[in-house]
């Protein structure tokens, strides 16, 4: 059923993790990707899965749901995985066919590349899954105030993207609704060819669009009657403050980017490690 | 043609952590020609029921019999089903999508593969019975006011000429005007052409006013049926369920506390007003 499809994914338990400031978390997946990149060795890998395993630990969110993301992307990383394994020039061939030749680099580097990937989803769905859309909003909000200068409007960002994530169950409930009303009618979804179903979605689209549309003005009115003007001099119901457990956190950090540019040298010098 | 409902139980979301048991072994028959008021507080199961009936949800447990015939036995035959069990959702104006009227009303007829000269002949008479003008069939749906697109859209459900007409809240949020229309409406499609109506409804006025037979929906369960008169006696019931009898059946009761003579059965505000003036004489003379 259309309903099963969850987007705002948080997976509401109470763990430290959960208890983090949105903006402490973004940050730090932030630097997470980044250090994701610096690492050149499977030395380096191993660390990353180690620390992350002990983070997802810490959570409370069961792994499945941290490795459903994978499930999204599986073509992207198979994607990745020929281009690299075949494409890749080296010294080592093992076999080779026209443009396409398969070197032990190449190798190499597939599996890395699909490492990094992977480690890429899983790592930014613990962000997703132990933090509220709200949260997450109210943080990006925050973290985008330095650019306000350069006009980046951030509150209306983060106003945008709270109302977007707000609908998404709502117009999902319009579309099984709109889906039913059209079966009752005839309509029919499931046969035909490629066209035949293009074309079957018109049916859907067009109510659905409409009703996005008049939501979005009743909500815009609904908000104007209560005086929303944007963000000048708006006041904020949920404060975010740091605690203790957030600068704990940043330390934790601070020596997980130590390491891993520790083993990003030492992988220069003791070359083995690769 | 008939609708047997055999020990039906439907529950949402089964297997997960928000199971829902929404319809609780229902059992019941509709039969050929009744128009039948189907009442119940929110959640109650009313709207989850109706959607069986044509076969857009499968039950958990139990069977549906069409003419003696479970629907879900042949999925080819579903869309027959469909047809021949017209469902017209709340707010079904939502629904509407083509560029003109007619266009849309055409949608059903269309799907059903009938001949062109059939899609035409139904389309009109569909938009006739709701009372839509030929000089609309032509414009936008989207031009029309609130109870017109409601009604167009019923006229979409019609034109696949159902034997049974099954209509959700059709009256919900429209004026006193728009709502004695669409009632209207249905009453003459019943009357004249001896369809089988289920109407869902939240006002007891119009159950009281237009139905043979009411059905009362609470917590998944058939939990009463019966003519509106003896439904509305045991008004103790009705409110426990979140429910109440028509307004002009308090009114009576209160006449009947200040010590007046009246019959406390009155349902409707036709047999309130001839009850009245009977009463309005008696007490002049």
């Amino acid at each position: 059923m259309i309903r099963d499809i969850t987007i705002g994914q948080f997976y509401p338990v109470d763990s430290p993790i959960h208890r983090l400031d949105a903006r402490v978390k973004l940050t730090m997946t932030f630097i997470y990707i980044i250090t994701l990149f610096m690492i050149n060795s499977f030395v380096g890998y191993l660390f990353v899965i180690a620390a992350l395993m002990a983070e997802i630990q810490v959570s409370k969110v069961p792994l499945k749901f941290m490795l459903k993301g994978i499930r999204s992307i599986m073509i992207i990383i198979f994607f990745t995985a020929f281009i690299n394994l075949f494409m890749t020039r080296g010294e080592h061939i093992l076999w080779q066919w026209g443009f396409l030749s398969l070197t032990v680099e190449g190798i190499m580097l597939a599996i890395k590349m699909c490492i990094r990937l992977v480690l890429l989803i899983v790592g930014s769905s613990v962000l997703t899954l132990t933090t509220t859309p709200i949260q997450l909003t109210d943080g990006i909000e925050y973290m985008l105030r330095p650019f306000k200068k350069i006009g980046v409007p951030a509150h209306e960002i983060a106003m945008m993207m709270t109302i977007a994530l707000r609908f998404i169950p709502t117009l999902l409930d319009e579309t099984d609704k709109i889906m039913k009303a059209q079966q009752a009618r005839g309509a029919d979804f499931d046969t035909g060819n490629l066209m035949q179903k293009a074309k079957s979605l018109i049916p859907i689209l067009v109510p659905l669009f409409i009703s996005a549309f008049r939501r979005a003005e009743e909500l815009a009115m609904a908000m104007e009657a209560r005086c929303y003007h944007g963000d000048e001099n708006r006041t904020r119901m949920n404060r975010m403050y740091m605690q203790k457990r957030d600068y704990h956190a940043f330390v934790l950090g601070l020596i997980y980017i130590v390491a891993i540019i520790g083993l990003r040298y030492a992988s220069n010098i003791f070359p083995f490690l690769i | 043609m008939s609708i047997k409902i055999n020990h039906l139980t439907y529950i949402y979301n089964l297997g997960t952590a928000f199971e829902k048991r929404a319809l609780d072994d229902v059992s019941l028959e509709i039969k050929q020609g009744e128009f039948i008021g189907l009442i119940g507080h929110t959640g109650s199961g009313k709207s989850t029921l109706i959607q069986h009936l044509n076969g857009i949800i499968t039950p958990t447990q139990g069977e549906i019999l069409l003419d003696e015939e479970n629907i879900h036995r042949d999925k080819a035959k579903l869309k027959e089903v469909r047809r021949r069990i017209g469902l017209a959702f709340q707010y079904p104006e939502y629904q509407l999508f083509e560029m003109t009227v007619y266009k849309d009303v055409a949608f059903g007829p269309t799907n059903m593969q009938l001949s062109k000269e059939e899609i035409h002949a139904n389309v009109i008479s569909a938009l006739e019975t709701v009372g839509i003008a030929p000089e609309l069939y032509e414009k936008s749906p989207f031009e029309l006011s609130g109870g017109q697109k409601r009604r167009v859209a019923i006229a979409g459900v019609l034109a696949m000429n159902p034997e049974i007409l099954i209509l959700d809240e059709p009256t919900a949020g429209l004026d006193p005007k728009g709502r004695d229309e669409i009632l209207q409406a249905i009453k003459r499609l019943h009357e004249e052409r001896g369809i089988t109506v289920i109407l869902v409804s939240h006002s007891m006025e119009d159950v009281a006013k237009l139905v043979d037979r009411i059905i009362v929906m609470h917590e998944g369960k058939a939990a009463m049926t019966g003519t509106p008169k003896e439904v509305f006696c045991h008004v103790k019931e009705l409110e426990a369920m979140g429910l109440a009898a028509p307004q002009v059946s308090y009114v009576f009761a209160a006449l009947k506390e200040k010590g007046f003579d009246v019959p406390l059965d009155v349902y409707t505000v036709e047999e309130a007003k001839k009850v009245l003036i009977n009463l309005v004489k008696q007490v002049s003379v």
